[in-house]
This record gives C-alpha cells, structure tokens and sequence, in this order.
C-alpha cells in the first residue's frame, strides 16, 4: 500500500509534467504560426488548460506577464454564456471584450473545449495581440473604447469545425490587415487543437478517463505551496503610493498590501480615476500584473495555475484608472497596467528583509512610427512617401536589485524582445541613426539602477512622419530604495527644431527633422557612497557614469580611464554625512 | 578522402565528461573512452590515442586521417578564456552586443544576470560611416576615425579585433577598407570580420558572431598547431582535419580562419552517425538520441539527413534557458540539448517534486558513485541504483563505482524527502529525467513541424541505451537502433562526415520583385568560395551541392529553410520559389496563407564532398539463441518491480543472434537495457535492434 501511495505520487508528478510540456507545445505553434510581431518576436501571448470548471491547471511560461490572470479567469465567461453541455466537438469559441479578455482590443483570446470518447474532458485556451483591429490604431488617443476598433463578444469561431465565416468577414473588412489579422484567428484556434490532440494522446497513455484527479492535485499543491511561501512573511499590513505620468494629467497609484494566514490582499483604494485616454486598465490586466509583481518574490517558482493565482486576492474600486468600466478607452492599458509592480514591490519591500528591486522604466518605450498618405502633414512634396506602421520594442533601464546592479536597457515587468535595427529599416524607410547607452541616466546607488538609452530615428526619404507615443517616467522618475537616486526621466524631443514633444499621443515628426528619444534609467539601491569605488571605475571607464557624476553622486575620484584615486576617494566619501538628494525611503 | 581510405582513419572528440576515441581499420572499428582532462585537453587526447592505437595494433604510420573535435572552443568561451579583444561598430550604434534583445530570458527571477558580452564597452569602438538596408552609403567611412584606432589596439593589448558594422552583410566595403588599413598598419593583429563570418541580416547575433570568433580565434589557432605538433613527433604523418558544427570536417587552414565553426563540433558528429544508420537500416524517419555525461540531445533526422539551421546560442548562463547565452549564426545541426545525462543531479523542490539538472557533476568531482568527493545523487547513481549498470565493468573497468554512496546520496536527498524507499527513489529520478527527455524532444517535433509517431530511435553516447526502452515507451516508438561503439558514437560519426563548407549571404528580396539574374550572380559567387574551400580538403574527390533560402511571409519573424534547385534561375522560377515555399510552408503550419506576399532575407549553399554509399543490412542469418553471460535484476519503470534478467557480452553476439527482455546487454563503453516489452537481434551490420513485443 505504501508502494502504491508512493507510485500513485511519481505519477502525479509526471503527469503534471507532461500537461506543462503540453501547453508548451500549445504555446510554441502559436508562436510559430502568429502573424503579430508582439507574439512572434516578443513572446506576447498566452496559452493554458482548463478544467470543466473554467479552473486553470496549467499554462505556458511566455513573454508577457499581462495575459496571466487575465486569461485564467476569462474562461469562466465564456462557459457562463457556452455551459459545457452546449459545447460540440469541432466548436471554437472567440472574445476580444477587454472585460472578458485581457483588456484591449488588439487580444483575441480563443477557447476550445477538448472531446475524448465523445466528451467533453477539459478546455484549452489561448491569447494573442493580433496586428490590428481598426479604430484610431494601437495608441492612447481614443477617448471611448468605440474608437478603438472592432468589438467581437464572446462567440463562435467555428460551428462543429466550420469556420464562423460571418465573423471573419466581419473582422476582414474592419481591419488595416485583414489577411494578417485572420491568419492571427487561425493560428489561435490551431494552437488550442494541438493543446487538445496532446492531451488526448496523455489520457491514453495514462489511462485517464477524466483530469479532475490530476487537476485537483495540482490545484492543491500550487495553493499549499503558495501558503507555505506566504507564512514566512511578517503579518500586516503594508501602504505604498506611486505617482506616474498619466496622459491629461498625474495618476496617483495607491495600494495597500496585506499579508494573511490565506493568502496576500491588495486593495488599489486611493488610486487616481480613470482616465479620459487610451491608458486605463480593465481589472483583469490590473489582476495579472498586480500578481505577477507579488510572484516575482513570493513563490516565484510555482506555477501559475488556479490554486496558486487564489491566494492573491485584488481590489480596485470601480470606475478607479484600475479597474475602469466600459467606454473608457483601454488600447495602451499596458502604460499603467505595467507600473503596478513597482507599487506592490514597493509594499513588499517593508515585509521582506531582503529587500525587493527599486522601481525601473516599467512601461515599454515601444514606439509606433507611422508613414504614407495623410500622415505627411499634407506636404506635395511628399505625396509618394511610403506608407508604413512599425511598432519596435525598446526600453529604458530596470531598477537597482537588493545586491546587484539593475539590468541596463531591459524589459520589465513585460518579457518582451527588441526588434533589430536592420529588421526595421528594411521593412520601412526610417533610419535608426543612434541607439547607445544613455551616460549617467541610472540611478546612484551601492548597486546603480540600469542604465536607459538613446536613440535617433529619422525618415531615410526625407518625408514627415508620426509618432505615437505610449511612454511614461517623462514626469516622474523611477525612485531608488534605501537610499539608492533616482533614476533620470525620460525625454522625446525633436532634434533640429529642439521642440520638446509629449510622453503620450500622435505627434508629427516635420520633414528633413528626427525624433530623439532619451528612455529612462532605473532606480539605485542603497548609498551610492557604499557602491564599491572599483565598480565606478568600471562604469566610467564604460561610460555608463560621467567623471563628474561618479564625483558628484558616489564621491569616487576616477580618471577618464576608470583608474580610481583611493585616496582622494576616501578624503571626499569622508566629507559628506548626509545622503544624497532622492527620494523618500519606503522603509522610514 | 579518397586519397586515404585504404589507410586507418582515426577520430577523436572531447566531450565535458569524457574523451572518445575511435578508430577504423578496415572494416574493424576500435573504441576507447577516457576522462577528459579538462586542464590540459591535448593531454587526454593523446593518451586516448595511444591506449586507442594499442588497441587496435597500429601504428601511427598507419593512420591516414585524424579527424578532430574538441569542445575547447565551447568551453573558452563558456569559461571567458578568450583573447582581450575589441569590436569596431558604427558610430551611434556601440551597443547592439550589450542591449541584445533588451529583454528577460527568466521571467520570475529579479535576480537573473545576462550573459555579458564578450567585447567590454570600453574596447567596443565606433567608426564614421553609415549604410542602408540595400547596403547604400549614407555617410562615407571617415578613414582618420579607423587610424586613430591603431595607437588604442596598441595602448589596450588587444590581440584580436572584431569589425561589425551596420548592414555590413549588404555591402561588405567598409568593413574590408577597416581591415586593410588595420593590417597595414599592425600585421600580426587578429581580424574578424562580421560580413565574412556571418553576413546575415540582424546586428546583434551577427556581431555576436563575429567577436566570439575573434575572442577564440589566437586560443584556436595555438592550441591547433600545438596538437598537430605533438601527433607529428607521434609519428603521424598524415593530415589532422576538425569536425565542424554544421556536420561537416575541414582543415586546419579553414578551422583557424572560421574557429566559430568549431563549437558543439561533438553532438553533430552524434547527428552524422544517426544519419549514416537510418540509411544502413533504411529508416526513413529517426529519432537521433545522444546522452552522455552532460546533457542530452535530440535530433530529428528524415530520409538519412538530419535538419540543419544557421542559429545557436552557445555558453548558457542560466539553466540551459534559450536566450542565456550567446547567439551565433553559424551553419549547425538542429537539435535540442538539455541538461540531462548521466552526471545531471537529482533535487527535491518545494513542491516536493524531484527536479533533474541541468546542473551536472561532471567527470570532477562526478557522480556520488564515483566516490570522488561528489555527495549529490546523479541520474547515474540513480541507473546504478536500480541494477541498471554494473559498478566492475563501467568504462571498461577504468571507472571504479562504488554502490553504497550512490544508495547513500539518493537516499538522503531524494528518498528521505519524500518518504521512498531507495528503489523508489531512484526509480523517480529516472522517470524525471526521461519524462524531461520526452518532453524536450516533443516540443523540439512541434517546433520543427514534425510528428514523432513512427520514428525509429537511434541510441548512442554512454547513457542513452540505459534509458532508450523507457524513452521510447514516452514517445510511442516501437523500434531502437543501439549502434556498434554507441557509448563513442559521436567519434565514430566524424569518420563517417564528409568534407563540406557552407556560405551564407543576406539578400532582400520579396517575390513580387524577383530578380533571377541577380540570384543567379549571387549564387556563382557563393559556389565558388564554398569550392575553392573544399577543395583544399578534398582535391579532386567528386562533390555535391546544395541551395537554401530563408524565406516567409512578408510581416513574419521567423524565416523558414527552403530547399533550391541546383540550376540557373530565369525570371518564371519565380512561381517556383512561391510553390517551393507554400510546401514548406504547409508542411510546417498545416496551411498557407493565400494572398501575402512571400521575401527571401538569406541564401544558404554548401558544397561537400560524396558520401559513400551505405552498405544496406541485409537480413542476418537466424542463429540459435544467445548464451547469457550472468544475471543480474534490473528495476523495470513499467512494472515499478525489480525483474531478473540475463546479461550478454555484447561482443559475443553475432548477426541473427536474438534474445527477449528483459536482458542486460553489456559492452565496454555502455549498456543496453533490454525491458520485458521488447525483443533485441543483431543486425547484421553488427548493430543490436530492440523491437517492441506486439501483445
């Protein structure tokens, strides 16, 4: 019997394995087959498995922390309007409802029920950000969710295997790219019947007739585990604010943390009202960033599943820029959505005596570049410029980590990839003239903030062009912890008019100008006057650090060539009693 | 080749664990594995050697071809052991090695470190001069900012440069005036340059490419020349050839120009050896399974040819996590490598799952078995655990294995834990690493558009044929191929590479502006640099040639390999190149998508020399039953029993020979276990087929 307790959990655990390696595969023909570049180049996509009660037992590790509660709990709306006892094999059911979904337009999420011996024994679900869906464009303009594009409720994609043509030729004929965009809804349904076929192919080999054993195991060690990981927390509760740039005006994000026998609580009580633009956060976005800020210290290594996404539990008060309600326009939800780590983290970091990263960037400088007919300020000159929209993933510097520098120029809490420099100025005119490291825009601190960059994009022919601009920390910098700088705010600017321009909304690049972006630095950790001289000596030599700044910031005396003076380092260290100008620090 | 082959041929590779030597006399193959000497790699090479040539009772006189791989390039770069070397780039653009791809490759982990890049900030320089994607001059290079670069090489040390300017793979010009006017002015510096190393569109991975060349290029050409010394004052007078990433063998003169293509030089010759089976068996679809002390690898091979791809990422930082380590585009075999072979460790996680690798405990301090200081249990403690490996002959009896700490470190770290006895225990272990295996090689098939079912698995390096049977079970394969030598498999697929070399260039062109002359221009040009390369190797030896291009639909990110004809291009080939895509296409996604236009960004072509042709196994003769050499109990995985089987001295099975599991079957360099699902023959090329029992 002991024997056979033993071989029942061996067991368990392969299976649980395999229904991982399962929504990979599931995750991985998505990746594979998608048109959008925020999918293929940038992992911008999610994909999982559900039980009958719209439970999610597994889902793929991908690129984008947005879709992971957000798709976990958009199951349960499709089955409140498709019980499964209406469901037939071959029935592929479809929403881009941002309250449904994960909070813009531009995500399809598709699910798919999987038959076994003519039942139906689990759910297969998917999301991905599709290239277009008509409206204004990807940006913040919009004022009402209506501009924003195409709205599908939650309905079928395919009847019994046959494609819901209606639907699709709906979508082609609202869309800028119809062909991409339907190849899109193809490849999310493809990606559920591959997920479907290797879960059958696991039942037979198991010889299961339902997953509900498997699941309930799994649901239940994830939760276990997740309390276990909870309860070496301090009790209490833990109150942080964030001020960041809005569009029209500042957003306050408040939130209260509170760390629970069952569980973790955050309440956004105090946050700013939404918005008048294209930058509010529908709850389920807000629920998946607010949980993946927490997971990234609590329990990080368990998977993501109903049982451990339940012992994070979150509030935002409706009609709050967290939790705002149809019409408010959504499109880039990511420019807030994105910052909510910081805000938790920074709540976190009273409770763990660790100490959690500094805040970062944050929000991706994801810059959209439109060109072509209508978009070149109505110059003749310029009536054949080439018409094109690109959107390349960039960004600024990640916070300081508790004993180890910020990474310089990555992603976070987004997972995103870059896209070359070659790779765009061969699909569009533009020239990418500058894109370095941006000297002295981390934050001081003994580990230093990442370093943003800069980069210079021109129109290779000479004509205007557009900018969409979603970025944030123009206004408002990144702050350093326990005494680590702030880091420096970004800029856009134009380079020969010297024009400033705004962090958000369409802007015209004039021709024969070019559009300078300086991205922001991340936030220091600790003194900068702790920071070890050699490192400054490294950062300067590297030129990550000014001369004057390793002087001015961490009192180190250092030469062009990074070769440090000891001795005037430790006269100067020795002159200064108080820290540097920065921000509050969370703990005092 | 052809030149040598009545001659012994001799091939040697150097793996993270062990050094494998094989050599053919005839048609005698000769076989010897040894620890690798990590410290001084030519020390293990030539003491493998000499215990080889003994062996076989030749001489080096005899010997007319060494062919050579080694993971010392790898491992230079893993280890950071390469030349001070510095990166010129366009000015505006210093950082793309840096920035990489901006992104996390560990999504949980706010603690995770980027592989550094090899070229520090401080040696990275610009340069005055711009292109465009069509490789036009925007800015002409400013000669005075190159000259200035002459006192700063001289002033930092710098051995080796690297140059890798922007769309440099469009238009070569500039990069070439930099090297000249370096040359001129410092004859004895090293020079990379990225249009002639990699010129392929995406500036990151191609100046990856061309500095880690650089970094490993004066090591290379040292440790090459030193090693070709030492087998002249053995005696060899024949040449020394090196094994490449891309399944193919050069000279030296071409290794020390390209050292790049020297990396993962082992687990392709594992590929070739696949390849070369599924031919002789007449397997048109195979599974290439290669595990040894290390890792694992898969390969898919189809019709005798294993996929080929021109990305890799070398020295992983993180848990063998893509994206943690550093991309070269360089021609390799497909295939998937993960963390799980023989020395991999065995963990118990907070969720009281076991967890294998990738963390290994090498050759030192190795396995707790090997009772060299290692406490932590291994999948080979585990194999040894459940009777699967005899401790008295493990590699040949050079290895002394000691059972009690295997049991002791399961035991304590596995067992304890989860309330197992040891059995179970190491029974758990096992399933882990295969389920992972399993898992890593459906993912690889759905990556690659492939489907599993049906495949025959082809089992070689130390550890695999003690974990084939229940590998095959996970996958649904009936039928397992264990080749003679297979603990030294990938030596033996060095004897069997041909002497190839492939060219790559970047040229955008979308099928609604096809231009068949401008191909055909490009083409000529490529064919005549992969000769002229070959032929350094092969003389007159006739030789064969292939064409590729990187296609997909316009928008796409991920480019497809599509096959080209041998032949000139007209202008209606066009339509050609649309079908040929649309094949591919559809064979990989299921689909087309009718109505987008389709571009080509890279076009590949390899020359390489005839393979002879595979001597197909005929049926054997039937021979009674074997006779069992001893007896020993192995722990089965289906059954989760211990059951009693018969062990065979593999050399004592001839062709015909047939036995039913569960059966040991023993051999110097490895083991195969035979479980009670399957039946095993000798084929008659010698090799030892397990067929699954139809029930």
């Amino acid at each position: 019997m002991q024997t056979q307790d033993a071989l029942t959990q061996i067991r368990l655990q392969i299976m649980w394995n395999r229904l991982i390696s399962v929504v990979e595969e599931q995750a991985q023909t998505l990746i594979r087959i998608a048109f959008s570049t925020s999918t293929r180049e940038a992992g911008d996509l999610s994909a999982g498995v559900f039980d009958l009660a719209g439970r999610m037992l597994a889902q793929a590790v991908t690129g984008t922390p947005g879709h992971i509660n957000a798709m976990a709990a958009s199951v349960i709306h499709f089955l409140a309007k498709y019980p499964i006892g209406v469901m037939r094999e071959g029935d592929v059911f479809i929403t881009n409802d941002p309250w449904m979904g994960t909070g813009h337009l531009n995500d399809f999420t598709v699910v798919s029920p999987t038959f076994r011996k003519g039942r139906v024994v689990a759910l297969f679900a998917c999301t991905s950000h599709v290239v277009d869906v008509g409206g204004r464009g990807f940006g913040a303009d919009a004022t009402q969710v209506y501009e924003e594009g195409l709205h599908v409720p939650i309905m079928r994609l395919a009847n019994r295997g046959e494609m819901n043509e209606t639907l699709l030729e709906m979508v082609r004929s609202n869309v800028r790219t119809p062909v991409e965009v339907e190849g899109d809804l193809y490849a999310l349904a493809a990606c559920n019947e591959i997920g479907s076929r290797r879960l059958v192919e696991m039942m037979d080999e198991f010889g299961l007739e339902s997953v509900d054993e498997l699941g309930e195991h799994i649901i239940t060690a994830s939760h276990s585990a997740m309390l276990v990981e909870i309860a070496k927390l301090p009790r209490g509760r833990y109150d942080n604010s964030m001020r960041v740039d809005g569009f029209e005006r500042d957003i306050d994000l408040v939130a209260s943390l509170t760390i629970a026998e069952d569980g973790i609580d955050v309440d956004f009580t105090g946050t700013s009202p939404a918005s008048n633009f294209g930058i509010n956060v529908p709850k389920s976005y807000c629920d998946a960033y607010t949980s993946f800020g927490i997971r990234c210290v609590v329990g990080p290594s368990i998977p993501n599943n109903a049982g451990s996404l339940s012992a994070i539990r979150v509030k935002a008060p409706e009609g709050c820029i967290l939790n705002a309600l149809r019409p408010c326009a959504v499109t880039a939800r990511h420019v807030t959505g994105q910052m909510l780590p910081d805000v938790v983290l920074g709540c976190l970091h009273q409770a763990l005596n660790t100490g959690v990263l500094a805040e970062g960037t944050s929000c991706l400088w994801n810059p959209v570049f439109l060109g072509g007919h209508g978009l070149a300020g109505g110059d003749a000159a310029f009536e054949n410029a080439t018409e094109f929209a690109v959107n390349c993933f960039h960004t600024g510097g990640m916070g300081a980590r508790p004993t180890v520098d910020g990474l310089n120029t990555t992603s976070f809490p987004s997972g995103v990839r870059n896209v070359p420099i070659e790779v765009t100025e061969t699909i569009c005119p533009l020239i990418i003239w500058r894109k370095e490291y941006r000297t002295d825009s981390g934050g001081p601190g003994t580990f230093r903030g990442g370093t943003g960059q800069i980069m210079e994009v021109g129109n290779g022919e000479g004509a205007p062009f557009v900018i969409s601009a979603m970025f944030d920390r123009v206004k408002h910098p990144a702050r350093g912890r326990e005494g680590g700088g702030l880091g420096v705010t970004g800029k856009l600017y134009l380079k020969k008019a010297g024009t400033a321009m705004q962090g958000k909304g369409r802007q015209p690049i004039p021709a024969g100008d070019s559009i300078i972006m300086e991205m922001p630095g991340g936030g220091g950790y600790g003194d900068p006057f702790d920071r070890d001289p050699a490192l400054v000596g490294i950062d300067v030599r590297d030129g990550f650090v000014s001369r004057e700044a390793a002087r001015q910031q961490y009192g180190v005396s250092v030469d062009g060539e990074g070769v440090v003076d000891r001795v005037e380092t430790e006269r100067q260290r020795a002159l200064r009693a108080a820290p540097p100008e920065g921000p509050a620090r969370p703990r005092s | 080749m052809s030149t040598s082959a009545a001659k012994a041929r001799i091939a040697v590779d150097i793996g993270g664990t062990f050094t494998d030597v094989a050599i053919e006399v005839g048609d005698r193959l000769i076989t010897t594995k040894v620890l690798t000497t990590t410290r001084a790699p030519e020390a293990g090479v030539i003491e493998a050697i000499d215990l080889a040539l003994a062996d076989a009772r030749v001489t080096p006189a005899d010997i007319g071809l060494v062919i050579h791989g080694t993971t010392l390039a790898t491992n230079a770069l893993i280890e950071r052991k390469g030349a001070k070397t510095a990166l010129i780039v366009t000015e505006g653009l210093r950082d793309s090695v840096d920035m990489a791809q901006e992104n996390r490759f560990e999504q949980y982990d706010i603690y995770m470190a980027k592989p550094p890049p090899l070229v520090p900030r401080y040696l990275r320089w610009p340069v005055k001069e711009r292109l465009n994607a069509k490789g036009e001059v925007l800015v002409p290079l400013d000669e005075a900012s190159v000259e200035a670069l002459i006192s700063q090489i001289g002033k930092h040390g710098v051995e080796s440069v690297a140059i890798g300017l922007i769309h440099a793979y469009a238009n070569p010009a500039h990069e070439r005036r930099v090297a000249d006017i370096l040359r001129a002015a410092l004859p004895d510096l090293w020079i990379t340059l990225a249009s002639e190393v990699c010129p392929e569109i995406r500036e990151y991975e191609r100046q990856s490419t061309a500095s880690a060349n650089a970094y490993i290029q004066p090591l290379m050409a040292k440790y090459l020349a030193h090693l070709d010394q030492r087998l002249r004052a053995m005696g060899f007078t024949c040449p020394l050839y090196m094994m490449m990433s891309g399944g193919g063998i050069t000279t030296l003169e071409t290794a020390i120009a390209n050292p790049i293509r020297l990396v993962e030089s082992g687990p392709a010759g594992g590929a070739i050896l696949a390849s070369r089976i599924a031919l002789e068996c007449a397997l048109p679809q195979v599974l290439s399974y290669d595990m040894g002390g290390t890792t694992a690898k898969i390969c898919l091979i189809d019709h005798g040819k294993p996929q080929s791809s021109r990305s890799f990422e070398v020295a992983r930082i993180y848990r063998f996590l893509k994206g943690s380590g550093l991309p070269l585009r360089v021609p390799v075999i497909e295939m998937v490598e993960i963390g799980a072979g023989g020395g991999s460790i065995a963990h118990v996680d907070a969720l009281k799952r076991i967890t294998v690798g990738p963390e290994s405990a090498g050759s030192e301090p190795g396995p707790a078995c090997y009772d060299r200081g290692g406490g932590a249990p291994t999948v080979t403690d585990a194999d040894l655990v459940m009777g699967r490996i005899d401790p008295a002959t493990f590699a040949g009896g050079r290895v002394d294995l000691a059972p009690d700490r295997a049991a002791t470190a399961i035991l304590e770290r596995v067992g304890t834990p989860l309330g197992l006895d040891l059995p179970l225990a190491a029974f758990g272990v096992a399933e882990m690493v295969d389920e992972n295996m399993a898992n890593a090689a459906r993912v690889h098939a759905i990556e690659r558009g492939k489907d599993l079912t049906g495949r025959a698995l082809v089992a070689f390096g130390g550890a695999a044929p003690l974990h084939a049977t229940r590998l095959a079970d996970k996958l649904g394969i009936d039928r397992i191929v264990v080749p003679t030598g297979a603990g030294v498999g990938s030596a033996i697929g060095f004897l069997r590479a041909p002497i190839a070399y492939e060219v790559v260039r970047s040229r955008h062109m979308r099928l609604s502006r096809f231009d068949g002359e401008l191909l055909n221009a490009l083409m000529a040009e490529m064919q005549s640099e992969a000769t002229l390369v070959v032929r350094r190797g092969a003389g007159e030896a006739p030789t064969r040639e292939s064409r590729h291009a990187f296609m997909r639909y316009v928008g796409q990110g991920h480019e497809i390999i599509v096959d080209l004809p041998i032949r000139r291009i007209g202008p209606e080939d066009r339509h050609l190149l649309q079908n040929l895509f649309d094949a591919a296409y559809t064979q990989l996604y299921g689909r087309t998508v009718p109505g987008l236009d389709v571009e080509v960004l890279s076009w590949t072509l390899t020359v390489e020399t005839m393979p002879a042709p595979p001597v197909e196994a005929a049926d054997p003769p039937r021979r009674p039953a074997a006779k069992p050499s001893g007896q020993r109990r192995f722990f089965d995985p289906a059954s989760a029993k211990f059951v009693e089987a018969p062990v065979y001295w593999r050399p004592d099975l001839l062709p015909g020979a047939r036995l039913a599991g569960p059966a040991i079957v023993a051999e110097d360099q490895t083991t195969t276990i035979v479980s009670p699902g399957f039946d095993a023959w000798i084929n008659a090329l010698g090799y030892l087929v397990l067929d699954r029992r139809r029930s």
